[in-house]
């Protein structure tokens, strides 16, 4: 099991106000898309990260933003949140509108914010882990001492390109973290039905990489974790592989109703309780960093903010039609017509 | 035999039982097919009746199944491997293409493959640039492989039918927007579709429509307007891409002497493409017309619903494309 959280404080209150207020936003972002998913008003797979905030979280307060490169699956809407993307534009390409980040034609699954050092958003099951490689690559080549965090599922864990991306990442020493984001489900589909071996992290022995099982569901357990593996890899410029523990609260996608086909109620239950928002209102009660009344503001402040958001990005149009033929090409438009 | 209100899924999945039922061989693998009953609800209630041995959960791995999948053909088994969306057999095309296709031939005749890989193929709704691929023109390309993509829900249990029995490895494409579609059929042991027949399932005079899985319902909706223009149009479903049934479609261009494909994929170098060639090779001085190509625009395929219904072809894309031989 992950290490029990042992945490000298580290962080000053403005900042665990920060990251406690992005973790409700990102909350309260990802409940109004599980809505607007049921209304219609977003289509296609959807995939929610909900109950795991406190890794995304704590991993990008562990690099620095803007400069390291971050890249994960479909699962990929709180992550350019942290970042600091423009959670109108983010909203307005799950909504498919053309102040989209990618103008409406990627939606949900497929956000990008190059700017921000934001690698997406990727749909095909462990595809973009040799990508992650590659920034880490390109970065190096450069003479950049730039980190990049690249998050994958369990499920992805066993994709045969991710071990591919593990021995090359090993051979050419880059500096990319590949973190399992081990929530115990690939879709429908429990741990123990897909992976000969569920200890994850144990994917980096083969390889030489420096691999561990961490927890992903206490913030400054995680924070903690993630500045030293953070800082390992900028130093020594070498790969490194991490096995976080969390739990996805909903369902695989918004339009997975059959979670009771996979898992039961109480299972379900039980890891409510680890929820990471909860716990960390429970750290910032006992040791007196914030009162009730704030945190019931903050968490109104932040349902308040998600529907300003929405209706903000429900303002944009939706991109003209001429916008199919556009960007398939840097340098000319494909063919036209049926 | 039995006549049965069925969808076309249910079809795919009684088909799937009877041949389970009939030769102990015949085997189920892929993701999320047993304890989850299948992304799209084919294999419902299989996993409960065969058990993980017959019905088997894999990984998140496509090569690795297809792989595994051929090299149990090999030694006796008759596996039906699920790929979730045929967008996610591309991770597997070295296997199908480089290994399963091959091998009959590499071995000079040793080798038996009978294999299926069936899947939604196409466009769903907003599944964006990744997720949306049509994918039996890529396959119909490959020697060694045999390509099927049934519009009807009798199709799909017949051609299902005669996928699992066929030696050779089958790629068989269920279009995702086909799955409710429901008919009454006989069900039945000898009950199959031959492979490399296509059907004429509207008569018309005037020219043909050619389609093939959703395309053929396309094609009948837009005879269906012509027919109010005055316009006998015949409509001929494919069925089978490879083998081709070259003739049934010759014999219908013979008889109007003009012929319009519709198919979803990508229009440039899709299967529509070959199925033109092959009229103007063959047909051209039963011609009156150019033959008219209606396919899929050539972009990656965007997520909002509004550029995406663009993309796929549509009866009144298919009325506009004709306006020009009309
Ligand atoms: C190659 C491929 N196969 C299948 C799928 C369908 N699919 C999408 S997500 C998923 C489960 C992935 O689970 P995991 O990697 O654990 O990530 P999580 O959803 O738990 O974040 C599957 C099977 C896909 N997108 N790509
Ligand atoms: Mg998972």
């Amino acid at each position: 099991m992950a290490k029990p959280a042992q945490v000298e404080l580290k962080e000053s209150a403005a900042d665990l106000e920060l990251y406690y207020r992005q973790m409700l936003e990102i909350r309260a972002f990802e409940t109004r898309c599980n809505q607007i998913y049921r209304q219609g008003k977003a289509g296609g797979y959807l995939h929610v990260y909900i109950g795991m905030e406190a890794t995304g979280v704590g991993w990008l307060h562990a690099i620095k933003q803007g400069y390291d490169n971050v890249m994960t699956a479909y699962r990929d809407h709180a992550q350019p949140l942290v970042l600091g993307s423009d959670p109108v534009r983010l909203m307005a390409e799950i909504m498919g509108r053309k102040d989209g980040y990618s103008k409406g034609k990627g939606g949900s699954m497929h956000l990008y914010d190059f700017e921000k050092r934001f690698y997406g958003g990727w749909g095909i099951v462990g595809g973009h882990t040799p990508l992650g490689a590659g920034l880490a690559f390109g970065s190096k080549y450069l003479g950049e001492d730039r980190v990049t965090l690249c998050f994958l599922g369990d499920g992805a864990s066993n994709a045969g390109v991710f071990f591919e991306s593990l021995n090359m990442a090993a051979l050419w020493d880059l500096p990319v973290i590949y973190l399992i984001e081990n929530n115990e489900f690939a879709m429908g589909t429990r741990l123990e039905y897909h992976a000969s071996d569920t200890e994850l992290h144990k994917r980096g022995f083969p390889f030489g990489i420096k691999h561990e099982r961490v927890d992903g569901m206490d913030l400054l357990q995680v924070l903690s974790d993630a500045r030293r593996i953070v800082d390992y890899v900028r130093k020594e410029q070498k790969p490194y592989l991490v096995e976080i523990m969390n739990y996805r609260f909903s369902g695989h996608g918004a339009a997975d109703n059959d979670r009771q086909l996979y898992r039961t109620k109480e299972e379900e239950q039980e890891n409510m309780l680890r929820d990471p928002i909860k716990r960390l209102e429970d750290y910032l009660r006992k040791s007196n960093l914030m009162t009730d009344e704030k945190m019931e503001a903050m968490q109104l402040a932040a349902e308040e903010w998600a529907d300003g958001v929405l209706e903000e990005a429900d303002k944009s149009p939706f991109p003209d039609d001429e916008e199919v033929y556009r960007d398939v090409y840097t340098d000319m438009e494909p063919e036209v017509g049926h | 035999m039995p006549l049965q209100e069925l969808t076309y899924r249910e079809a795919l999945r009684t088909c799937i039982i009877e041949e389970m039922d009939s030769d102990p061989n015949v085997l189920v693998m892929g993701e999320d097919i047993g304890r989850y009953q299948g992304t799209f609800r084919v294999t419902q209630g299989l996993f409960d009746k065969y058990g993980p041995k017959r019905i088997v959960d894999t990984p998140i791995v496509e090569p690795g199944i297809v792989g595994i999948a051929t090299g149990a053909a090999l030694v006796g088994l008759r596996p039906i491997v699920e790929m979730m969306t045929m967008s996610f057999s591309i991770l597997a095309l070295d296997q199908t293409i480089n290994h399963a296709a091959k091998m009959r031939y590499m071995t000079g005749g040793q080798a038996k493959v009978p294999l299926v890989i069936r899947g939604p193929g196409g466009a769903a709704n907003q599944l964006s640039a990744q997720h949306s691929h049509s994918m039996e023109g890529w396959y119909a390309h490959v020697p060694g492989l045999k390509v099927v993509a049934p519009a009807t829900v009798e199709d799909a249990y017949g051609m299902l039918r005669t996928a699992i029995r066929d030696d050779n490895p089958v790629i068989f494409t269920e279009n995702p927007g086909l799955y409710g579609l429901k008919a009454s059929i006989t069900v039945g042991e000898g009950k199959s579709v031959p492979f490399g027949k296509a059907n004429v399932v509207r008569q018309g005079s005037d020219m043909t429509l050619i389609g093939y899985s959703r395309m053929t319902h396309v094609c009948l909706a837009a005879a269906e307007k012509l027919a109010e223009q005055g316009i006998s149009a015949e409509v001929v479903d494919v069925r089978s891409l490879l083998p081709l049934d070259t003739e049934t479609i010759y014999n219908s261009v013979r008889k109007t002497h003009r012929a319009v494909v519709v198919y979803e994929d990508w229009k440039s170098g899709g299967f529509g493409a070959e199925i033109a060639a092959r009229i103007v090779e063959d047909c051209f001085d039963d011609l009156d017309a150019p033959v008219v190509r209606v396919g899929g625009l050539n972009v990656p395929m965007p997520y909002v619903r509004k550029l995406e219904l663009l993309c796929i072809p549509n009866e009144n894309d298919v009325l506009k494309a004709i306006e020009k031989i009309k």
